[in-house]
């Protein structure tokens, strides 16, 4: 098991000849102290159970706030389940809204209908949409995957364009071509994500007519197979690279803050020493270690990016649960705004808790000493 | 106790020599003599006599320099005071309701010399509510801020001064801020709350604080444990004095920088907000008429541009002012580059 575990960390940590060599030993003075003790060893398992265990004590009180900070925004909402019906009625007098205030336990004291509240919650139930007739739950799962994979594909962009400009610059540092994209990445991070999606529109579905201006796919198009898919990603084009614009400014930024200061580290001058060519040193020697920040990064980013989204999503009415979210707004429909900001806070601790698990894989400084 | 007492009346009297020192160090070196103490053995300086404010303090000089030969930074200072300039004689130049109906509808930039930027949809000068715009942009970005940095320092401050419990509370109050999206947080707020140029500063404010309070309470931790912290805890300072006259002072630096990008994003947020049709609908704002100028891109697609730039190069600028300072401010760094 031993050689396995080593072999994984050699592979993971990093290429520095020295370095490698240094956490290895350090990993096996560890391990002999530990059986020493007739302890079981801390394997990359071991590390990754253990933040497991951490990262799941630390959510529940983080949720629990989140919930309740979610009921009482309900609560400060204006007109209750009640009134909704009511309106929806069109006529009640004040009995029947009274009848109806008893029914759904509106007239209990504020933390009885908490605990209501949460009783439901921990039946996957957040409510009633009277405007779209159907349970917030279904709702929010009907438009969540289109959501997901708008990210998806915004992340993929910014973070490949990212690395790629931030190595330009760390390469150039201090010349043209770093001052350059530096101008052209603070300038991508000053943009409006909406606007830049109204001129991205512009340009390649009016002028140029090359790419759709709204939706996620062809409407009525029996495609199949790779034409669908194609035809997808013809769609996700515009509202991903307008969603990934601020991102990747970030990321060019980081990589090119990160790669200057790895840069510096003796197993760079090392592997220098050893003759490893230029593009191996930046690509295997540099770049790798460069990329702990941006995963940190990219795990914190997953919130930011979803409330871009929901201005994205409205500017290329796509079917996701930010314009589920604009429209809920404009129909005044509290349960589903509450529900994806509920739904949008858990994925964002899911998405911290994946960035924190696979920094405990990668990387055995995190997670076994703490 | 009482001979105590009359020791420390005595070494009192060390005062006004020491700070007669200060003043003219190497006219009359003879004077010197004159201010012996009485205990000549004790050589420990007393904390009254060498009072901070005698020690001349170093100044801005050199961040101010560093600023200054920064280009980009003075581009930013330049653009932001004409937008700043532009707010504050908007209704000067335009007296009249920027949502009001002057011309004909439609005039493209340069087609009428009155109206140098042309007119919408609704026949109201693009101009004027470019000009207006900065108002709102302005008014709510710095308002914004001001008020998520009082929060934020005032929260990021109790927690990583006093540790501890209070700590614990306050670094998971933090968290669920944190952890809750910020934009979708914003448009439920903004939408319960009713949009007005009020509630929407208030709801910025809201999401914003969160990142400040964490660094606050990041310096304050460092530089809690700092020896002159210290001296002034063994001095029978109050919390209040050593948080705000010790260590907030030496914690701002990064502060600052902050607060410059957070105009920014509070800009781009309001904007957002405003573009949405979340923002207060008896004023003009930039991100309103992006929102109106939406539904005719295809036909007049300056209407969507012109406003959209005033956003771009206002916020361009706080973020080149923010890269300058960190540089001024975080000599570190600025090594490197």
């Amino acid at each position: 098991m031993r050689p396995i575990i080593l072999a994984i960390f050699e592979l993971f940590t990093n290429c520095g000849f020295d370095k490698t060599y240094r956490f290895s030993q350090l990993i096996l003075h560890r391990e002999a102290e530990i059986f020493s003790r007739g302890e079981k060893a801390m394997s990359a398992y071991g590390r990754v159970g253990r933040t497991i265990r951490k990262t799941i004590l630390q959510a529940i009180p983080t949720m629990l706030g989140i919930v309740v900070l979610n009921f009482f925004l309900l609560k400060l909402a204006p007109g209750d389940a009640a009134d909704v019906m009511a309106a929806e009625s069109g006529s009640a007098t004040v009995e029947t809204m009274a009848a109806l205030r008893e029914r759904f336990g509106l007239d209990n004291p504020i933390l009885v209908q908490l605990a209501n509240y949460l009783n439901n919650l921990a039946h996957f139930s957040l409510g009633f949409s009277p405007r779209y007739g159907m349970p917030v739950a279904d709702l929010i799962g009907q438009r969540l995957p289109g959501t997901l994979m708008l990210m998806l594909a915004a992340l993929v962009i910014a973070i490949t364009v990212g690395l790629l400009l931030g190595s330009l610059m760390a390469t150039f540092s201090g010349r043209v071509a770093d001052r350059v994209i530096s101008i052209v990445s603070l300038l991508f991070y000053s943009i409006p994500g909406f606007w830049i999606g109204l001129m991205l529109i512009l340009l390649f579905s009016v002028k140029l007519g090359w790419l759709p201006s709204g939706g996620d796919s062809t409407i009525g198009s029996r495609l199949t197979g790779l034409p669908a898919l194609f035809d997808r990603v013809r769609y996700m084009v515009l509202p991903a690279t307008s969603l990934a614009l601020f991102y990747l400014a970030i990321y060019a930024r980081l990589t090119r803050a990160a790669m200057l200061e790895v840069k510096s580290q003796d197993f760079v001058r090392t592997a220098r020493a050893k003759g490893v060519s230029p593009f191996f040193l930046i690509t295997r020697h540099i770049l790798r270690n460069a990329l702990i920040p941006i995963t940190t990064m990219a795990g914190m980013h997953f919130g930011g990016m979803l409330g871009g989204a929901v201005v994205v999503e409205t500017v290329y009415s796509w079917p996701g649960l930010g314009r589920l979210a604009f429209e809920a707004v404009m129909a005044r429909d509290f349960s589903v705004l509450l529900g994806i900001l509920l739904l949008s806070s858990f994925m964002v601790i899911v998405a911290n808790a994946a960035v924190d698990l696979l920094q405990a894989w990668i990387d055995p400084r995190i997670g076994a000493s703490r | 106790m009482n001979k105590l007492g009359t020791y420390a009346a005595e070494t009192i009297d060390l005062e006004p020599p020491a700070r007669a020192e200060t003043a003219r160090p190497a006219t009359n070196p003879a004077a010197q003599p004159a201010a012996q103490p009485r205990w000549t053995h004790i050589h420990a300086p007393d904390v009254r006599a060498s009072a901070v404010r005698s020690t001349a303090w170093r100044g801005l000089r050199r961040e101010f320099k560093v600023f200054l030969s920064n280009p980009n930074a003075l581009f930013g200072v330049a653009f932001l005071l004409v937008v700043a300039l532009s707010a504050l004689l908007a209704s000067v130049i335009y007296p009249s309701d920027p949502m009001e109906m002057v011309a004909r509808p439609f005039l493209w930039p340069g087609q009428n010399v009155t109206y140098p930027l042309g007119t919408d949809s609704m026949g109201r000068d693009v101009l004027a509510g470019i000009l207006h715009g900065a108002r709102i942009s302005l008014t709510v970005g710095i308002a914004a801020t001001l008020l998520g940095l009082s929060a934020g320092i005032l929260i990021g401050a109790t927690a990583g001064y006093f540790g501890g419990i209070v700590d614990d509370i306050l670094v998971k109050f933090i968290e669920i801020f944190q952890t809750i999206p910020s934009f979708v947080l914003l448009v439920v707020l903004v939408a319960i709350a009713q949009p007005t140029t009020g509630t929407v500063t208030v709801a910025i404010a809201t999401v914003s604080w969160p990142t400040v309070a964490r660094l606050t309470r990041a310096e304050f931790r460092a530089i809690r444990e700092k020896d002159y912290v210290l001296a002034a805890r063994s001095l029978g300072f109050g919390h209040a004095r050593i948080i705000f006259r010790e260590i907030l002072p030496n914690a701002l630096p990064p502060l600052i920088v902050t607060s410059s990008v957070m105009v920014a994003s509070a800009i781009l947020m309001e904007s957002a907000l405003s573009f949405m049709g979340l923002g207060d609908p008896n004023r003009i704002s930039w991100g309103s008429m992006i929102g109106a100028g939406r539904d005719v891109i295809r036909t007049a697609w300056y209407l969507t541009a012109l406003p959209g730039l005033a956003i771009v190069f206002t916020v361009l600028a706080l973020n080149l002012i923010g890269d300058g300072l960190n540089d001024a401010l975080n000599p570190r760094f600025s090594e490197e580059r």
